[in-house]
């Protein structure tokens, strides 16, 4: 299994002749196939392209895109740009974490089903305030019901 | 394969004549806004539907010959984002809004079949009451003027033949064969563009220095890193004429001797980044990008490479960084990357939106640009208008516009009969203006002198239940965030500001701590290495001058004058208006209101997470906060 893992990794970091200008694609790539960025994956990838961790971790810090910890299944990304903050993100915000029972900083559920993330600006502000889940699906002119009415589709499709 | 200038000429005169055969076009709107809103389905059931009802259809522009008169595409973004799902027929720009799938009968059984307009589906004005059936009667359309826009909405953004109709990589075909570079650059410099990502520096200029730099290649970017919240034009562009921006890319690649070039995207844009690869694929096929273009000497490569979350890579020298695979950090300047860029090559780095002006400029002259704007900002320029504003979307405007002829004209006012109170404008790197501005005209030296910027054109509209010191402490998280962390002014000094700030909204700051702000604000401005930190003060700056009393009653008084800081707010039910129908109950996520059926109910302060809601949703304006 780990051996299968590293080979798909390592077909990625050869897709791109292994060049280090190319780090940030890889590392874009890579999080597409886990989802998210695990610690032994960062290693191996500095390991391979033969640059220190350091380097491989600093840039996977760096960029809001990245995560290090596993995200949900279904990555609903409120937008909070100031055209959706001046309408109402935060109470879509509020609505969405109660009902998935998110406390604190917590952004995924215990089950790894769902994860909900505020973004500085989807670049639909015509629409304010919009939530997408899983980059494909965009939602416009959301409410606090509205989003739980999205949430509950998906929880009845599990 | 288009291997002359000859070939293009034909390829348009044979494209045009297939856009001349169509009895009618219908383009249904597929920008990010629309397809939210499902336009996509609108498309699907019209392509099936014309299928059932047996119409000569095509879907492509030039390959299915012999099924001329209907022609059904999808189009880039009109910019009434709003409105849509948009659908627009040629001829005569009729214009329907909101198309629901099941409306698609009806446009082709009346208007397709039988050229009788869907009343219904038209745009009615919402004080006039009055209905009109083209785009150009629209009051949001009617005071723009689109240069940089030119194409999007009415071309097909995944059909390079459509945009070579409609005279496509005519301009990088005059630049090659009848233009040296010293003309070209000559052109851009009387045309006065200046940069339209936000800093204004005037783009012929800029090429100047680049052209006659020394380097072993040289590059030109695109900045796509459109990272301003409220601002979404670039994005607009991208995804609905992605050939004109590969065309500026060409035209200045031309002028400064470059021969490759990096379209630098933000991941947030899928849509964008998709439509881009795809055209950068045909144009390769079609022999428009490669070597030897045209047979005229000249080659140009284009790479679309992929943002991944950092607002500081709008920043020139950051986003060759990130580019290079690096953190995206600034560096100080001089060496500028015109000198000295990506991977220390000469670089050019230009907007979106200041290429998609430039094959405009050359086909009709820097003179005719000029004729748009104003003296020292001449052209257009394209703003996101949004907020609480009645028509909110993308506007393309003669600079020298007044803030009032956008907002109250093109914008319509504001919705739900709201005061004007304020208007963001340049996004974290601007500032906000008041109804004193309203007749300010919209450059950038005169925005400058009020304390703004146009920054990449994000205008975000306030009401009067618009807090602006929590509006300063929403930018002041943000450019926190964002903060790169290199430059100790900007990583400490906005983590600083954002905490005073904070303790403003929270009624626990006192007069000295808005001295210690204003203090601060001008030390982040003045020791900041990049325009990040330079300008994260401004939004700060601006509404301490314009909105001190704000500020004021939030210390003094501990009160939220517009009722948004919660800290500072009581929830209370209206005992005489409550009428007892414990909706607002019901909606409590607190479980905080209590009361009997048809008995007033009142609030717990104690429990309450005064979220709102219960305000929102009672009809009876019962719940009133203080």
């Amino acid at each position: 299994m780990q051996q299968r893992k590293f080979q798909r990794l390592q077909n990625i970091i050869d897709s791109h002749e292994g060049k280090v200008s190319h780090l940030i694609a890889i590392l874009q790539e890579v999080q597409e196939e886990y989802r998210y960025l695990p610690e032994e994956v960062l290693t191996y990838i500095a390991t391979a392209m033969g640059i220190p961790p350091a380097t491989v971790y600093g840039v996977a810090t760096f960029y809001a895109q990245f995560s290090m910890i596993p995200k949900g299944k279904y990555v609903i990304k409120i937008c909070d740009g100031t055209a959706c903050h001046v309408r109402g993100a935060e109470p879509i915000n509020f609505a969405l974490r109660k009902e998935l029972k998110l406390t604190g900083d917590e952004q995924t559920t215990k089950d790894l089903q769902f994860t909900v993330e505020t973004v500085s600006c989807l670049g639909a502000c015509g629409l304010a305030p919009v939530v997408t889940i899983n980059e494909n699906e965009v939602h416009g002119q959301m409410t606090p019901e509205g989003v739980l009415e999205v949430l509950r589709k998906f929880q009845k499709t599990e | 394969m288009l291997k002359s200038k000859d070939d293009l000429l034909n390829l348009y005169k044979q494209t045009r004549e297939a856009l001349e055969r169509e009895k009618m076009r219908i383009l249904i709107c597929a920008g990010t806004g629309c397809v939210a809103n499902g336009s996509l389905e609108v498309y699907e059931e019209l392509q099936d539907l014309v299928k059932k009802y047996n119409l000569p259809v095509k879907i492509h522009l030039v390959e299915e010959v012999g099924h001329e008169p209907y022609a059904v595409n999808i189009s880039g973004c009109h910019g009434f984002c709003q409105m849509g799902p948009l659908v627009r027929v040629e001829p005569g720009g009729v214009f329907y809004h909101h198309v629901k799938k099941d409306d698609v009968q009806e446009i082709v059984e009346k208007h397709i079949l039988n050229n009788q307009l869907v009343e219904r589906l038209l745009y009615t004005h919402p004080v006039t009451g009055q209905t009109v059936a083209t785009q150009d009667e629209i009051p949001f359309y009617q005071k723009q003027t689109r240069v940089a826009l030119e194409h999007c909405g009415r071309i097909n953004p995944d059909d390079l033949n459509d945009y070579i109709a409609h005279g496509g990589y005519q301009a990088i075909a005059r630049t090659l064969f009848n233009m040296t570079p010293e003309k070209v650059i000559k052109e851009v410099l009387e045309s006065g563009l200046r940069g339209r990502g936000g800093g204004g520096f005037p783009t012929g200029r800029k090429w100047q220095f680049a052209a006659s730099a020394q380097g072993p290649k040289k590059y030109i970017i695109c900045n796509g890193d459109e990272g301003d919240p409220g601002a979404f034009m670039d994005r607009s562009v991208m995804e609905g004429d992605p050939h004109r921006v590969l065309e500026g890319m060409m035209i200045a690649g031309f002028a400064i001797g470059a021969d490759e070039g990096y379209v630098y995207v933000r991941a947030e844009y899928p849509l964008a980044v998709k439509r881009l690869k795809r055209a950068v694929a045909e144009a390769e096929k079609a022999g428009l990008l490669g070597d030897n273009i045209l047979n005229s000497g000249f080659s140009f490569k284009v790479n679309i490479k992929e943002g991944a979350g950092a607002f500081v890579c709008g920043e020139e020298t950051a986003l060759i960084a990130s580019i290079e695979g690096e953190r995206g950090m600034p560096r100080p300047r001089p060496p500028f990357p015109a000198n000295k860029g990506l991977w220390g090559c000469p670089t050019i780095i230009n907007n979106v939106e200041t290429l998609a002006n430039l094959p405009s400029i050359i086909l009709k002259g820097g003179k005719w640009f000029r004729g748009f704007g104003t003296e020292c900002s001449p052209g257009t320029k394209t703003f996101a208008l949004a907020g609480q504003v009645a028509h909110t979307g993308l506007v393309e405007i003669p600079m020298g516009m007044s803030l009032r002829e956008i907002v109250f004209e093109i914008g319509g006012g504001l919705r739900e009969n709201k005061k004007f109170k304020a208007v963001q404008i340049g996004g974290p790197s601007g500032g906000c203006l008041t109804k004193d501005h309203l007749d300010l005209s919209l450059d950038y030296d005169e925005l400058r002198k009020a304390g703004a910027m146009i920054g990449s054109g994000g205008l975000v509209v306030m009401g009067e239940d618009t807090c602006m010191v929590e509006v300063a402490k929403f930018f002041m998280g943000f450019v926190q965030n964002e903060s790169c962390g290199k430059c100790v002014p900007c990583r400490e000094g906005t983590k600083r500001m954002l905490e005073i700030l904070t303790a403003i909204t929270e009624g626990r700051a006192g007069e000295e701590d808005l001295l210690l702000l204003e203090e601060l604000a001008l030390a982040v401005q003045d020791g900041s290495l990049c325009g990040l930190g330079k300008t994260a003060p401004n939004p700060v700056l601006t509404t301490l001058k314009y909105f001190r009393d704000e500020y004021m009653a939030h210390i003094r008084d501990k009160k939220c004058p517009a009722g948004v800081c919660k800290a500072l707010l009581d929830y209370h039910i209206d005992q005489d208006k409550c009428k007892g129908c414990g909706l607002c109950a019901k909606v409590c996520p607190a479980e905080a209101i209590t009361g009997n059926k048809k008995e007033p109910h009142v609030i717990e302060v104690e429990k309450c997470l005064k979220c709102g809601t219960c305000m929102e949703k009672c009809k009876f304006n019962a719940i009133y906060t203080a």
